[in-house]
């Protein structure tokens, strides 16, 4: 063997340790997952949209946009009741109901936009959640084209605004039992979008932040030869978990509060005033919900320290405390962009559980939640991360008070005197 | 228990200490007494069992078998009472980088006590360290010498029942060596109890009143420096320990 070889040899050995390589899967795993989700955004687009037709017009225009609609999507329902409609299209995960006016035809041959009603039922407010409106905002799109070509092709003598714009679109948006009038989902959801990324990014940045200093934290005692004399001093285990926990958590809101203001400004320099104003809609945070929103972020920064802690008992220096951040960081990116990308309520049943599972999720969900007083949901959140965060502080102070910590294995209890003793070594241990 | 009976109690009492890591067993039969007020010393080479039998003493490991009392007190049941009496030196112990060396102490102190006795706590461990132009720098910049007197100060200046003190001079030269063996014997005088290890048996010979040698988890010999001398005709305990490993 030669000395290079040799060289790359140790190198390797270093460096490919599970530490490395995990979190690498991880994220080839993440990666994986969301373009199986992506594909599945494809075939949406390429899918027909399912609507309801409601036409109480007899005329020539309202027949060449019928038979738009029967080339380009599947009718649910095809009759002269709305609500029966809406019924239909909502049983079969439809999109909108489109209703022609009477007078549809006559107004346009009158030289007058035909204005054409769009009743949207809005599953979703993520970024790709507006991709079936999209479908039916491009079907809307070919029923104008349709109309000027006829009305090219007949020679009426109409102004050329109508011939060549000869429809409006009237919307009226249904989305978590509310029904708002003169909005379509694309603006909805862009604008419920950008009232709520900010959460989602101060959330990610306050766990990867404080999360790592909490782990750095743990791998500098083991580094600097501290961690000895800091476990034979008399104090509790429990005092000190808690007492690296709340320092971290100072200091990781400190930094993320710092980061935010730069953002803030930021966001603000770029979006410009909003096209609908939400608080018309009864879609308003009130003090109490801010309330609720603090708690469920204190909750997760809770959770997110607490799972830290945990994970820093595994550092062994420094440097292996960095490469232990990774899985923090990605748990903090998924359901930031699943957040981002997809609403809660359009996600598969797995994408649901793991969107859940991860606790840092509920303070990115419950901006939106609060605007449409889904409380229950929100309440769920703030309990299902305090428990997470009391299981793993009580997982931490376990850790603390075994060999783990030094030996890095768990006391088995050895030659089985000890390990007879107790049929609850967990409770035990915490009784310390 | 009386006045008398206390008196009496030994200061440590290992009995049949067993301390296994999964199927490897570090320590298989240890036992041994020390005496309140002694300097006692526990010798043999590396892997012997010397680190482990520290640790369990000082309750950073569990116990697998056995039973350790540190002044009456089981290690095991009540760790954080005997974390009160006694003190541990690592054999490769640290500060906190970012720290003066008497911001560290001052740490340490505020574990024990408050207020004035808190200062008076700061102000022996810097009389112990005698490093006085160089407490208020970081920590950072001292040197290994400095390192160990800061970290013996900071072990001494809490005034335990029970120092407990692993490879106390490893590495240093031999001036910063003999200036901390020194400290020992002042504060041994003074009333405090020490369980030393060393692999450096001459070292112990000079510090301890008495001493065990352990050897493969094992104690397989204990008394005074002289007594063992004259038992196994050796003119040191290095010469001791070699007629009984083998």
């Amino acid at each position: 063997m030669t000395a290079l070889t040799n060289i790359i040899r140790k190198e390797l050995r270093e460096l490919l340790t599970p530490s490395t390589v995990v979190p690498i899967i991880a994220m080839a795993l993440l990666f994986g997952g969301l373009g199986s989700m992506m594909g599945n955004v494809a075939v949406q687009i390429q899918a027909k949209p399912t609507v309801g037709i409601v036409a109480m017009d007899t005329g020539i225009l309202a027949n060449v946009s019928l038979g738009v609609v029967d080339e380009t999507a599947t009718v649910a329902y095809n009759g002269t009741s709305v609500d029966a409609a809406l019924q239909a299209v909502e049983g079969k995960s439809g999109i909108a109901v489109l209703y022609i006016p009477a007078n549809f035809t006559a107004s346009i041959l009158g030289d007058h936009r035909g204005s054409l009603e769009i009743y949207w039922i809005m599953r979703g407010a993520g970024l790709l959640d507006s991709i079936s409106s999209g479908t039916v905002d491009a079907l809307l799109a070919r029923i104008g084209q349709e109309i000027s070509a006829y009305l090219i092709g007949t020679g009426v003598n109409l102004s050329p605004e109508t011939v060549l714009s000869p429809i409006t679109p009237i919307n009226t948006t249904s989305y978590r039992g509310m029904v708002m009038e003169g909005v379509s989902p694309a603006i909805l959801g862009t604008v419920l979008s950008n009232q709520s990324l900010i959460v989602p990014l101060i959330i990610m940045m306050i766990v990867i932040m404080a999360g790592s200093l909490v782990i750095s934290s743990m791998g500098m005692e083991k580094e600097n030869k501290t961690l000895e004399t800091l476990l034979t001093l008399p104090v509790r285990r429990s005092s000190i978990v808690a007492g690296k926990l709340i320092a971290s958590a100072i200091v990781g809101l400190l930094m993320a509060s710092i980061y935010m203001i730069g953002f803030g400004y930021y966001m603000g320099g770029l979006s410009g005033s909003a096209p609908i104003n939400l608080a018309a809609y009864g879609l308003v945070i009130t003090p109490l919900d801010y309330v609720l929103l603090g708690i469920s972020v204190f909750a997760a920064l809770f959770a997110a320290l607490a799972l830290c802690m945990v994970l820093g008992t595994f550092a062994k220096n420094y440097k292996a405390a960095q490469t232990l951040t990774m899985p923090i960081t990605l748990l903090a990116m998924v359901p930031m962009f699943m957040t981002m990308f997809w609403d809660y309520n359009t996600l598969p049943p797995l994408g649901q559980a793991i969107v859940f599972a991860i606790p840092f999720s509920h303070p990115m969900m419950a901006m939106r939640s609060l605007m449409f007083k889904d409380y229950l949901f929100v309440l769920a959140g703030i309990g299902y991360s305090l428990a997470f965060a009391v299981i793993m502080i009580l997982v931490a102070v376990w850790i603390f008070r075994t060999d783990r910590l030094l030996t890095g294995r768990l006391t088995k209890g050895g030659t089985g005197e000890k390990r007879r003793k107790g049929l609850f070594p967990l409770v035990n241990l915490l009784r310390r | 228990m009386n006045a008398i009976e206390a008196e009496m109690e030994p200061a440590v009492e290992v009995r049949g200490l067993k301390k296994s890591y999964g199927t490897f067993q570090a320590l298989k039969d240890v036992s041994f007494t020390v005496h309140k007020g002694e300097v006692y010393g526990l010798i043999g080479p590396n892997g012997a069992g010397k680190t482990t039998t520290l640790r369990v003493l000082a309750t950073l490991l569990r116990i697998s078998a056995g039973s350790v009392q540190i002044f009456g007190l089981d290690a095991d049941k009540k760790p954080e009472e005997v974390r009160k009496v006694i003190s541990y030196l690592p054999e490769e112990a640290g500060a906190y980088k970012n720290l003066t060396g008497r911001q560290y102490l001052e740490f340490i102190a505020r574990f024990f006590t408050h207020g004035d006795a808190e200062h008076a706590m700061v102000a022996r461990g810097l009389e112990i360290v005698a490093l006085e132009d160089r407490m208020d720098d970081k920590v950072e910049t001292y040197s290994k010498g400095m390192m160990r007197r800061l970290l013996v100060g900071r072990a001494l200046m809490t005034g335990p029942r029970l120092a407990i003190l692993d490879e106390l001079t490893s590495g240093l030269d031999v001036i910063n060596a003999q200036q901390i063996r020194r400290i020992v014997k002042t504060e041994a005088k003074a009333g405090t109890t020490f369980l030393v290890s060393s692999h450096n048996m001459l070292e112990v010979e000079l510090l301890c009143d008495r001493l065990s040698l352990i050897h493969d988890g094992v104690i397989v010999e204990t008394g005074t420096p002289a007594e063992l001398k004259e038992k196994h005709h050796a003119n040191n305990i290095e010469e001791v320990f070699m007629a009984v490993a083998a």
